[in-house]
Protein backbone atom coordinates (compact mmCIF):
# COMPACT_ATOMS: atom_id res chain seq x y z
CA UNK A 1 0.00 0.00 0.00
CA UNK A 2 1.75 2.97 -1.21
CA UNK A 3 0.88 5.84 1.07
CA UNK A 4 -0.66 9.17 0.30
CA UNK A 5 2.13 11.37 0.81
CA UNK A 6 4.21 9.48 -1.86
CA UNK A 7 1.95 10.54 -4.71
CA UNK A 8 1.21 14.26 -3.53
CA UNK A 9 5.04 14.77 -3.45
CA UNK A 10 5.33 12.94 -6.93
CA UNK A 11 2.31 14.76 -8.30
CA UNK A 12 3.61 18.21 -6.72
CA UNK A 13 6.96 17.99 -8.56
CA UNK A 14 5.82 17.15 -11.57
CA UNK A 15 3.10 20.15 -11.16
CA UNK A 16 6.26 22.64 -10.95
CA UNK A 17 7.73 21.00 -13.87
CA UNK A 18 4.88 21.85 -16.16
CA UNK A 19 4.70 25.34 -14.98
CA UNK A 20 8.21 25.65 -15.81
CA UNK A 21 7.47 24.72 -19.09
CA UNK A 22 4.81 27.14 -19.60
CA UNK A 23 6.52 30.23 -17.97
CA UNK A 24 9.89 29.64 -19.92
CA UNK A 25 8.89 28.08 -23.87
CA UNK A 26 8.58 30.40 -26.28
CA UNK A 27 6.13 28.55 -28.72
CA UNK A 28 2.34 27.70 -28.00
CA UNK A 29 2.29 23.83 -28.77
CA UNK A 30 4.52 23.70 -25.80
CA UNK A 31 3.08 25.52 -23.55
CA UNK A 32 0.22 23.65 -24.47
CA UNK A 33 1.74 20.71 -23.32
CA UNK A 34 3.12 22.09 -19.75
CA UNK A 35 -0.66 22.98 -19.24
CA UNK A 36 -1.66 19.28 -19.71
CA UNK A 37 1.46 18.14 -17.62
CA UNK A 38 0.31 20.31 -14.47
CA UNK A 39 -3.86 18.92 -15.67
CA UNK A 40 -2.13 15.44 -15.31
CA UNK A 41 -1.18 15.80 -12.22
CA UNK A 42 -4.34 17.05 -10.55
CA UNK A 43 -5.54 14.13 -12.08
CA UNK A 44 -2.80 11.81 -10.44
CA UNK A 45 -4.18 13.15 -6.92
CA UNK A 46 -7.35 12.69 -7.22
CA UNK A 47 -7.21 9.47 -8.28
CA UNK A 48 -4.59 8.81 -5.08
CA UNK A 49 -7.72 10.15 -3.25
CA UNK A 50 -10.38 8.16 -5.00
CA UNK A 51 -8.95 5.38 -3.38
CA UNK A 52 -10.34 5.91 -0.19
CA UNK A 53 -13.90 5.97 -1.49
CA UNK A 54 -15.42 3.14 -2.86
CA UNK A 55 -18.59 3.12 -2.91
CA UNK A 56 -19.41 6.18 -4.83
CA UNK A 57 -15.91 6.28 -6.90
CA UNK A 58 -15.79 10.32 -6.82
CA UNK A 59 -12.31 10.43 -7.01
CA UNK A 60 -12.02 8.28 -10.30
CA UNK A 61 -14.79 9.70 -11.46
CA UNK A 62 -13.97 13.14 -11.48
CA UNK A 63 -10.66 12.35 -13.12
CA UNK A 64 -12.77 10.79 -16.10
CA UNK A 65 -14.08 14.11 -15.97
CA UNK A 66 -10.65 15.87 -16.26
CA UNK A 67 -9.60 13.75 -19.17
CA UNK A 68 -12.10 14.59 -20.71
CA UNK A 69 -12.18 18.18 -20.73
CA UNK A 70 -8.81 18.30 -21.12
CA UNK A 71 -9.25 16.66 -24.34
CA UNK A 72 -11.80 18.67 -25.53
CA UNK A 73 -9.66 21.87 -24.30
CA UNK A 74 -6.84 20.66 -26.31
CA UNK A 75 -8.52 20.29 -29.49
CA UNK A 76 -9.92 24.11 -29.38
CA UNK A 77 -6.18 25.42 -28.53
CA UNK A 78 -5.14 23.43 -31.36
CA UNK A 79 -7.44 25.01 -33.29
CA UNK A 80 -6.24 28.31 -32.26
CA UNK A 81 -2.51 27.79 -32.69
CA UNK A 82 -3.29 26.98 -36.14
CA UNK A 83 -5.33 29.79 -36.41
CA UNK A 84 -3.12 32.16 -35.35
CA UNK A 85 -0.25 30.58 -36.85
CA UNK A 86 -2.55 31.44 -40.26
CA UNK A 87 -2.51 34.94 -39.47
CA UNK A 88 0.83 35.69 -37.59
CA UNK A 89 3.06 33.41 -39.19
CA UNK A 90 4.29 32.61 -35.74
CA UNK A 91 3.23 30.90 -32.80
CA UNK A 92 5.45 32.46 -30.31
CA UNK A 93 3.12 34.29 -27.85
CA UNK A 94 5.16 36.76 -27.17
CA UNK A 95 4.80 38.01 -30.35
CA UNK A 96 0.90 37.73 -30.64
CA UNK A 97 0.29 41.13 -29.31
CA UNK A 98 -1.93 42.81 -31.65
CA UNK A 99 -5.45 42.35 -32.10
CA UNK A 100 -6.33 44.08 -34.72
CA UNK A 101 -4.91 42.68 -38.20
CA UNK B 1 9.60 -2.23 0.82
CA UNK B 2 7.14 -4.66 -1.21
CA UNK B 3 6.67 -5.12 -4.97
CA UNK B 4 4.51 -2.19 -5.13
CA UNK B 5 6.67 0.55 -3.78
CA UNK B 6 9.51 0.05 -6.08
CA UNK B 7 7.33 -0.55 -8.95
CA UNK B 8 5.93 3.21 -8.07
CA UNK B 9 9.43 4.30 -7.31
CA UNK B 10 10.57 3.19 -11.13
CA UNK B 11 7.02 4.63 -12.43
CA UNK B 12 7.89 7.76 -10.89
CA UNK B 13 11.52 8.13 -11.59
CA UNK B 14 10.14 7.68 -15.19
CA UNK B 15 7.58 10.13 -15.06
CA UNK B 16 9.78 13.01 -13.57
CA UNK B 17 12.98 12.23 -15.49
CA UNK B 18 10.29 12.58 -18.86
CA UNK B 19 9.22 15.71 -18.02
CA UNK B 20 12.19 16.87 -16.94
CA UNK B 21 13.18 16.45 -20.76
CA UNK B 22 10.51 17.88 -21.72
CA UNK B 23 11.50 20.92 -19.87
CA UNK B 24 14.93 21.16 -21.03
CA UNK B 25 14.85 19.87 -24.62
CA UNK B 26 15.07 22.06 -27.57
CA UNK B 27 13.53 20.05 -30.15
CA UNK B 28 9.83 20.61 -30.56
CA UNK B 29 9.53 16.94 -31.60
CA UNK B 30 11.39 15.32 -29.14
CA UNK B 31 10.08 16.95 -26.37
CA UNK B 32 6.57 15.80 -27.33
CA UNK B 33 7.18 12.15 -27.73
CA UNK B 34 9.06 12.57 -24.06
CA UNK B 35 5.85 13.51 -22.95
CA UNK B 36 4.09 10.49 -24.25
CA UNK B 37 6.59 8.48 -21.82
CA UNK B 38 5.23 11.03 -18.70
CA UNK B 39 2.03 10.27 -20.04
CA UNK B 40 2.57 5.97 -20.39
CA UNK B 41 4.26 6.52 -16.75
CA UNK B 42 1.39 8.67 -15.09
CA UNK B 43 -0.91 5.86 -16.66
CA UNK B 44 1.07 3.09 -14.62
CA UNK B 45 1.16 5.21 -11.14
CA UNK B 46 -2.98 5.19 -11.51
CA UNK B 47 -2.81 1.35 -12.22
CA UNK B 48 -0.62 1.56 -8.71
CA UNK B 49 -3.29 3.65 -7.05
CA UNK B 50 -6.08 1.17 -8.36
CA UNK B 51 -7.31 2.80 -10.62
CA UNK B 52 -7.19 0.50 -13.55
CA UNK B 53 -10.08 2.45 -15.36
CA UNK B 54 -8.80 5.69 -15.24
CA UNK B 55 -5.10 4.17 -16.32
CA UNK B 56 -6.83 2.71 -19.66
CA UNK B 57 -8.87 5.97 -20.17
CA UNK B 58 -5.47 8.05 -19.89
CA UNK B 59 -3.72 5.99 -22.61
CA UNK B 60 -6.67 5.90 -24.88
CA UNK B 61 -7.53 9.71 -24.87
CA UNK B 62 -4.21 11.41 -23.78
CA UNK B 63 -1.85 9.25 -25.61
CA UNK B 64 -4.22 7.91 -28.95
CA UNK B 65 -5.76 11.36 -28.60
CA UNK B 66 -4.16 14.23 -27.88
CA UNK B 67 -0.68 13.45 -28.60
CA UNK B 68 -2.08 12.12 -31.89
CA UNK B 69 -3.61 15.54 -32.29
CA UNK B 70 -0.66 17.31 -31.38
CA UNK B 71 1.44 15.60 -33.55
CA UNK B 72 -0.75 15.99 -36.83
CA UNK B 73 -1.54 19.77 -35.91
CA UNK B 74 1.91 21.09 -36.71
CA UNK B 75 3.28 17.69 -38.93
CA UNK B 76 -0.07 18.84 -41.15
CA UNK B 77 0.48 22.44 -41.00
CA UNK B 78 3.50 22.55 -43.61
CA UNK B 79 7.44 23.15 -43.98
CA UNK B 80 7.14 26.48 -42.19
CA UNK B 81 5.64 26.05 -38.73
CA UNK B 82 8.66 23.31 -38.33
CA UNK B 83 10.96 25.64 -39.48
CA UNK B 84 9.84 28.29 -36.80
CA UNK B 85 9.89 25.62 -34.14
CA UNK B 86 13.08 24.38 -34.80
CA UNK B 87 14.81 28.37 -33.62
CA UNK B 88 17.09 27.71 -30.98
CA UNK B 89 15.22 28.16 -27.78
CA UNK B 90 16.60 30.03 -24.51
CA UNK B 91 19.07 27.94 -22.44
CA UNK B 92 18.05 26.70 -19.03
CA UNK B 93 20.41 28.73 -17.12
CA UNK B 94 20.19 31.91 -18.72
CA UNK B 95 19.55 35.36 -17.23
CA UNK B 96 15.72 35.46 -18.63
CA UNK B 97 14.80 32.32 -17.02
CA UNK B 98 15.76 33.16 -13.77
CA UNK B 99 12.62 34.41 -12.77
CA UNK B 100 11.07 31.25 -13.78
CA UNK B 101 13.27 29.39 -11.84
CA UNK B 102 12.80 31.16 -8.87
CA UNK B 103 9.09 31.09 -9.10
CA UNK B 104 9.19 27.61 -9.39
CA UNK B 105 11.62 27.02 -6.71
CA UNK B 106 9.62 29.12 -4.17
CA UNK B 107 6.06 27.09 -5.53
CA UNK B 108 8.38 23.66 -5.21
CA UNK B 109 9.07 24.68 -1.48
CA UNK B 110 5.64 25.47 -0.52
CA UNK B 111 3.94 22.79 -1.67
CA UNK B 112 6.76 20.02 -0.23
CA UNK B 113 6.05 22.28 2.99
CA UNK B 114 1.91 21.82 2.83
CA UNK B 115 2.59 18.05 1.87
CA UNK B 116 4.32 17.27 4.82
CA UNK B 117 2.59 19.21 7.19
CA UNK B 118 -0.63 18.14 5.71
CA UNK B 119 -0.09 14.22 6.52
CA UNK B 120 -2.65 13.07 4.14
CA UNK B 121 -2.48 9.56 5.32
CA UNK B 122 -4.09 10.33 8.70
CA UNK B 123 -6.78 12.83 7.56
CA UNK B 124 -9.99 12.51 9.27
CA UNK B 125 -12.08 11.54 6.09
CA UNK B 126 -8.67 8.81 5.30
CA UNK B 127 -9.27 7.15 8.44
CA UNK B 128 -12.98 6.79 8.86
CA UNK B 129 -12.67 4.80 5.75
CA UNK B 130 -10.08 3.18 6.11
CA UNK B 131 -12.19 1.84 9.29
CA UNK B 132 -15.28 1.38 7.66
CA UNK B 133 -13.47 -0.64 4.83
CA UNK B 134 -14.89 1.99 2.36
CA UNK B 135 -11.39 1.40 0.97
CA UNK B 136 -10.67 -0.06 -2.60
CA UNK B 137 -9.00 -2.91 -2.03
CA UNK B 138 -6.57 -5.15 -4.45
CA UNK B 139 -8.94 -7.67 -5.55
CA UNK B 140 -10.26 -6.99 -8.90
CA UNK B 141 -13.56 -5.84 -10.00
CA UNK B 142 -13.33 -2.08 -9.60
CA UNK B 143 -14.91 -1.33 -13.08
CA UNK B 144 -18.24 -2.56 -12.65
CA UNK B 145 -19.15 -0.08 -9.83
CA UNK B 146 -17.50 2.97 -12.02
CA UNK B 147 -20.03 1.88 -14.31
CA UNK B 148 -22.58 1.86 -11.87
CA UNK B 149 -21.86 4.90 -10.51
CA UNK B 150 -21.79 6.57 -14.63
CA UNK B 151 -25.13 5.74 -14.65
CA UNK B 152 -27.09 6.30 -11.62
CA UNK B 153 -25.25 8.81 -9.17
CA UNK B 154 -23.29 10.52 -11.83
CA UNK B 155 -25.47 10.67 -15.04
CA UNK B 156 -26.22 14.68 -15.22
CA UNK B 157 -22.61 15.67 -15.10
CA UNK B 158 -21.88 12.42 -17.53
CA UNK B 159 -24.51 14.27 -19.49
CA UNK B 160 -23.10 17.42 -19.31
CA UNK B 161 -19.75 16.37 -20.17
CA UNK B 162 -20.66 14.44 -23.06
CA UNK B 163 -22.77 17.89 -24.93
CA UNK B 164 -19.79 19.92 -23.89
CA UNK B 165 -16.88 17.57 -25.57
CA UNK B 166 -19.71 17.17 -28.65
CA UNK B 167 -19.98 21.37 -28.85
CA UNK B 168 -15.81 21.69 -28.40
CA UNK B 169 -15.04 19.40 -31.07
CA UNK B 170 -17.55 21.32 -33.32
CA UNK B 171 -16.39 24.17 -32.45
CA UNK B 172 -12.56 23.02 -33.14
CA UNK B 173 -13.32 21.76 -36.62
CA UNK B 174 -15.29 24.68 -37.76
CA UNK B 175 -12.16 26.88 -36.25
CA UNK B 176 -9.26 25.09 -38.21
CA UNK B 177 -11.56 25.07 -41.39
CA UNK B 178 -9.38 27.08 -44.55
CA UNK B 179 -11.29 30.71 -44.51
CA UNK B 180 -12.95 31.43 -47.48
CA UNK B 181 -12.83 33.65 -49.85
CA UNK B 182 -15.13 35.84 -48.92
Amino acid sequence: MISLTHYLVVSGILFCIGLYVVLVKRNAIQILIGIEMMLNTAILNLVAFGRYDKLNNGGQMFALFAIVLAAATTAVALAIILNVYRRYKTIDPDKVDQLKD
Amino acid sequence: MTAANILFDIMSFIALASALYVAASKNLVRSIFMFFVTLFALAGLYVLALADFVAVTQIVVYVGGILVLILFAFMLSGRETLDVLQQPERKVWKVSNLPALLIVGLLFVVLINVILKTDADHLGWVSDSIKSKNYIANSGDMTANIGINLMTRYLLPFEVISILLMMALVGAAHLSRKEQAV
